[in-house]
Order: C-alpha cells, then structure tokens, then sequence
C-alpha cells in the first residue's frame, strides 16, 4: 500500500516535532526514518500509525484519508521500541491476540487461529517458545514474536519504532539481515524509525533523513551518502572532514588563503568545506594551502588512518590513506580535497 | 512486575550468606540486645495485646463466647459492618481504577493536585471525615434542609456511615495502582489498540490483568480498613443499637457498660479479621512474586 503524508506539522506544547513534512512511500517499499532524537521521526511513525493525530496536514493510505480513521480501522502493525509485548500472556497468545479481538462476525476459528499462529511462530523460527513469558525471552526473540504479532492481523502497513534499539551489537546485525530477507518475502510497505546510518544504509530501499521536524534528504542510501544534499546529511552520514572557509568572488579561502577548487556556486560569505576522510589526497607541503603535522598514524585495514594536526585552521582532522603510501609521524604533509561538498552557512 | 511497585518485593528477598562474615562489624551483645529489643516491642505492643483480645474473650467459655457473637444486636452490628465493606470496598476498587488510570495514563491540569488530594485521607483526622458529613448532611448542615424536605436520611443511618467509611479508605486501591501504572506505561495498551482491540477489549484483556495482584492487595487492605473503621463512623452513625451501630461501635458500647467479655468476643471477630488479613496478604504476595 502507498502511503503519502503531505504537509504534515505536529507541536508539543511549544515544540514543534514536525514541521510541514512531505512524504511518500511507494507501495511495497521498505524505508527508514533516520535522525537524531529530537528530529521528530518516532512522532511521525506514530502519526502514520494513528496513535498520534497531526495538528496540521493530511495522511492518505492509498489515496484514502487515513486520519479519519482511528488506529484500529488503520489495519498497521506496529512494533514498539521496547516490543510492549503482553507480559501476562504466553507467547502463542500474544500473537493470537490480534486474531482474537476481531469482532465476532470475522473472528476465526479456534483452529484456523491455531494453524495461523503457527504459521507465524515459524515464520520468524520461535515455534518451541510458543508457551513462554515474555519475561522468558532474550531481546531478539521479543523482537522477532513482537514482529510476528504485528503481522498476525495481515496489515496493509508494517511500522517499526527503534526496531533493534535496545539490542546488543552481534543480536543486531543478525535481525537486521533477518529483517530485510523477511521484507523480501513478504512485501508488506514498510517504515522503520532509526538513529543509527548503518542500520538504514544496509536494511532499507529508500532513507529519510529528519533534523529538528523537517525531512532534509530523500534517498536511496548511496545518494544520502554519496550526495547529501545539505550540510546536515553531510555530517550526520558517514564521516566527514569539515572547515570553515568563507567564499569571495567565486574564490574559495580558507584562514585568508586561496584554496584552489571549485565553490560551487555558493554566494559570498561564511560557508563549511565537507570532505570524506578518503577523498582528501596528501600531497607536497610547499605550495599546499592546508598543510599539517602528522600526529598519529593507525588501522589495519586497506587504508591507514592518520591523524593530521592542521596549522590554519588549528584543528585536529582525519584522513583515510593508502597502505603504500609513506606518512610518517612528525612530517608535515599537504593536503588537497579531490572530492568536496561546499554548503553555506546558515544566515 | 507487580513487585517493586506495590513494594514488597524487597522484603521478601533473603540476604545473601557469602557476605556474613565481613559484613559483621557489631559485637555480639550489640546484636543480642538490638534483636532483643525489637522482639520485646513486638510482644508488648502486638501480641500481648492480642493474645489478651482472645484470653478476655473465652474468659467465661465458649458458650457466653458465642452467645454474645449470636446477641440481636451483635448480629446487627456484624451485619451493618459486611454491608458497609461491601459497598465501600466496591465504590472505592471502582473509583482506585478509575483514578489510577486516569494518572498514570493521561496528561491533563491538575494532575499533581488529584495525587495529592488522594492522600488528604490519610493524613487528615477521621473524626473530621465523619463530621464534614455532619456539616453538609445534618439537619443544621448545607443540604439539611432540602434532605428533611425530600424525607431522606444520611446522618445518622446507612448512607452516612458508607460516606464516612468510603472518604477514609479511597487511598487505598489507588494508592497501590498508581505507581505500578506509572510504571507499566501505556505502550501495552497501544499495542493492544493497534491490533485492533476496543477500549473495553484492551482494558479486561491487557490492563486489568496487569494489575490485578496489586488491585487485590489494594481491595484487601481497603476492607479490612472499612470494617474497622471507629473515628469517622463514630460522628455520622448516631449509635442508634440494632440500627446504626458497627462491630467497633458496638464493642465500645459494651465495653463502656462494663460488659467487657462480650465486648471482647466481638472484637476477637475483629482481630480475627486483621489475622486473615495478614494471611492473605502474604499469599498474595507470593503469586505477585511468582509471576514475575
């Protein structure tokens, strides 16, 4: 199912976690919502849900209206941060509960219940737990009932808070893997809230990526993290090796230096050079506009790590070199972005 | 999770034994006599007093025993008092729900204020309970009049003694939903809507089953509250015997014309009571810790 959530704003108090947010899903499309905490995010996971009403905009399921209808006629799953699985239950009836509130006229019988369940119950491979507590469970086996709870009322809409949020690293990466093979099954639209760029850069088909209540980026995760297109995405996706320059007359400087690229197309005035740490090049000290002291050089991988000790501007910055390359610690070294995004200042 | 929020949880957890011996800084005789010292407070200001309760009692057997339990108006007083706990215990387990729910799940104005005012019975005297009733149903008070006018009765007869008993044990239920609510958060009952469950469906199957041991806890010590109520009762009620008198009201009566063996048998009914009680609380706890 499509979803399109258009001009959305939604205030706390004086707080506005969402402002005027535009969004699409495509049907069938698995996205992430990824921000910082504050960025309004899980607010707009739960708008979509139903469980939080927008003050302003509309969302459309299908090119229904959605909001007029409460989360119960809204037919989403919905997994919770911290899976808010029915502690008195067992896990066979926490999946089933869905299955058995259904008013009696579509309720299904016990033993169609049963045989749907356990459909369920393998579906995400816990079928031996399905007389448990949840307070029997490891985090990945609440996630994985709370995800087969949520699929039990055959939703037109999957929606996941934090879905691996409160897990350890190693449980993680095993149940994001799981996740994506899952949706790949399954099909059912999708949205996941995360903080984490490593979960939505892997798992999803599309990000979004919020700051303070607005969408700023829109992508498939190598344009958000090849292209970003503001200097938030920048620094929030991936790394990034980051300057204070000003731009004068189509020229860029930097602590009143010439640095020769392109400034493309910034208007005059304060502006940030971002950089990733693996397209900067070393290069002659003399002549070089950014020139510094290497400090510390690591890593064990394809590339080296260095840490470079900037003269102007004073700051500590970090470059990924190759292997071959001779960086001794001590030497002053140059330094020539080959790769850049400019992004001015906000004024 | 209904231990730590009802609080009991801590009590019933045994120390552990590996610490035993450095732990120990006091001297032996500073042990006994700290021990000793709780022990005697114990006997004299808890059982002595109630080994004295049974002794009086049976004083002259079980035969006087029974006849002054089976006495018309003994009779009358127990009754009054079940229906008293009856409807209190009931208004109040309604009201407890109702009032935890509302604060542990809603944000509204005046939030801090309702906690605070759940606990005024608590600390404001029961004789100032019984009589605020006075002043607005006697026949001087606010609504004397229009109540004499209408031919109804509050002071002095069942609905007062209710009023009375209900003001001073509302705390209860809700102060031992509160805090387990707060806790337990509002997620499962999102989770449930969003499954499609009504409002009555989330409550009966997620919410209620939740609480449920910390609401009988609740319910338990309400009762026993309310049947042994005396101060607030004691202003509203009018001792009218056979009429309006309580099992405390009817065992200072007796007590008060030197009838102090059959005053004691209804209070042995009374202390029985606090027994059971204490019983059934433990039990209770144990299921709620089981659970978990």
């Amino acid at each position: 199912m499509k979803i399109d959530v258009r001009h959305v704003t939604k205030r706390f108090g004086d707080f506005t976690a969402l402002n005027n947010v535009d969004l699409e899903v495509k049907s069938g499309e698995l996205v992430a919502l990824l921000g910082p905490s504050g960025s309004g995010k899980t607010t707009l996971l739960r708008i979509i849900a139903g469980l939080e009403w927008p003050d302003d905009g509309r969302v459309m399921f299908d090119g229904t209206d959605a909001l007029s209808r409460s989360v119960r006629e809204r037919h989403v799953g919905f997994v919770f941060q911290h899976y808010a699985l029915f502690r008195h239950m067992t896990v066979f009836e926490n999946i089933a509960f869905g299955l058995r509130v259904r008013p009696r006229g579509q309720r299904l019988s016990e033993a169609k219940i049963r045989e749907k369940v356990g459909e369920l119950l393998e579906l995400v491979q816990l079928t031996w737990l399905a007389d448990r507590y949840p307070s029997q469970l490891s985090g990945g086996q609440r996630q994985r009932i709370a995800l087969a709870r949520a699929l039990a009322i055959e939703p037109r809409v999957l929606l996941l808070d934090e879905p691996f949020g409160a897990l350890d690293a190693k449980v993680r990466k095993e149940l994001r893997r799981w996740l994506r093979s899952l949706h790949e099954d399954i099909h059912v639209t999708s949205v996941f809230v995360t903080h984490d760029q490593e979960e939505a850069l892997e798992v999803a088909d599309r990000v979004v990526v919020m700051d303070k209540g607005r969408i700023e980026q829109v992508g498939a995760p190598e344009d958000v993290h090849d292209r970003p297109a503001t200097a938030f995405v920048h620094e929030f996706i991936g790394e990034s090796l980051v300057l204070p320059i000003t731009v004068q007359d189509q020229r860029v400087h930097v602590e009143g230096r010439l640095l020769p690229i392109d400034p493309q197309g910034v208007a005059n005035g304060a502006a940030r050079l971002f950089v990733r740490p693996h397209e900067i090049d070393v290069v002659a000290a003399d002549g070089a506009a950014l020139t510094g002291i290497v400090k510390r050089v690591h890593g064990l991988g394809a590339a080296r790590r260095v840490e470079v000790q900037l003269s102007a501007p004073e700051t500590l910055v970090e470059i990924d070199t190759p292997r071959n390359l001779p960086v001794e610690v001590g030497a002053t070294i140059g330094l020539k972005p080959q790769r850049y995004r400019i992004f001015a200042d906000a004024r | 999770m209904a231990g730590p929020a009802t609080g009991f949880a801590e009590r019933v957890r045994p120390n552990g034994t590996t610490q035993r011996r450095s732990a120990r800084t006091e001297s032996l005789i500073v042990r006994w006599l700290i021990i000793g010292v709780s022990l005697l407070f114990l006997f004299v200001f808890l059982v002595l007093p109630l080994v004295t309760v049974f002794v009086q009692a049976f004083s002259r057997g079980i035969g006087p025993y029974l006849g002054a339990l089976t006495d018309p108006d003994a009779v009358s007083a127990i009754r009054l008092t079940l229906i008293v706990a009856a409807i209190s215990v009931v208004l109040n387990l309604l009201f407890g729900l109702v009032a935890a729910w509302s604060i542990a799940k809603f944000e509204f104005p005046g939030k801090s204020l309702l906690i605070t005012l759940i606990d005024l019975p608590f600390s404001v005297s029961p004789v100032i309970s019984g009589l605020v009733f006075v002043l607005l149903f006697g026949a001087q008070g606010f609504f004397g009049a229009w109540l004499i006018e209408h031919d109804m009765k509050i002071i002095f007869a069942l609905p007062g003694i209710v009023l009375a008993t209900v003001l001073v044990t509302f705390p209860f239920v809700a102060r031992e939903l509160i805090p387990l609510m707060q806790e337990q958060g509002t997620q499962e009952e999102e989770a449930a809507i969003s499954l499609g469950a009504s409002g009555l469906q989330t409550f009966f199957r997620v919410t209620l089953p939740n609480v449920k041991w910390a609401l009988l806890y609740g319910v338990l010590l309400c009762n026993a509250r309310a049947m042994g109520e005396f101060g607030a009762v004691a202003v509203v009620s009018g001792h009218i015997r056979g009429e309006t008198n309580t099992m405390p009201l009817h065992i200072e009566i007796l007590y008060n014309e030197y009838q102090f063996m059959a005053s004691f048998a209804v209070a042995s009914l009374l202390a029985l009571l606090a027994l059971v009680t204490l019983i059934a609380k433990v039990v209770l706890e144990r299921f709620a810790i089981s659970e978990q």
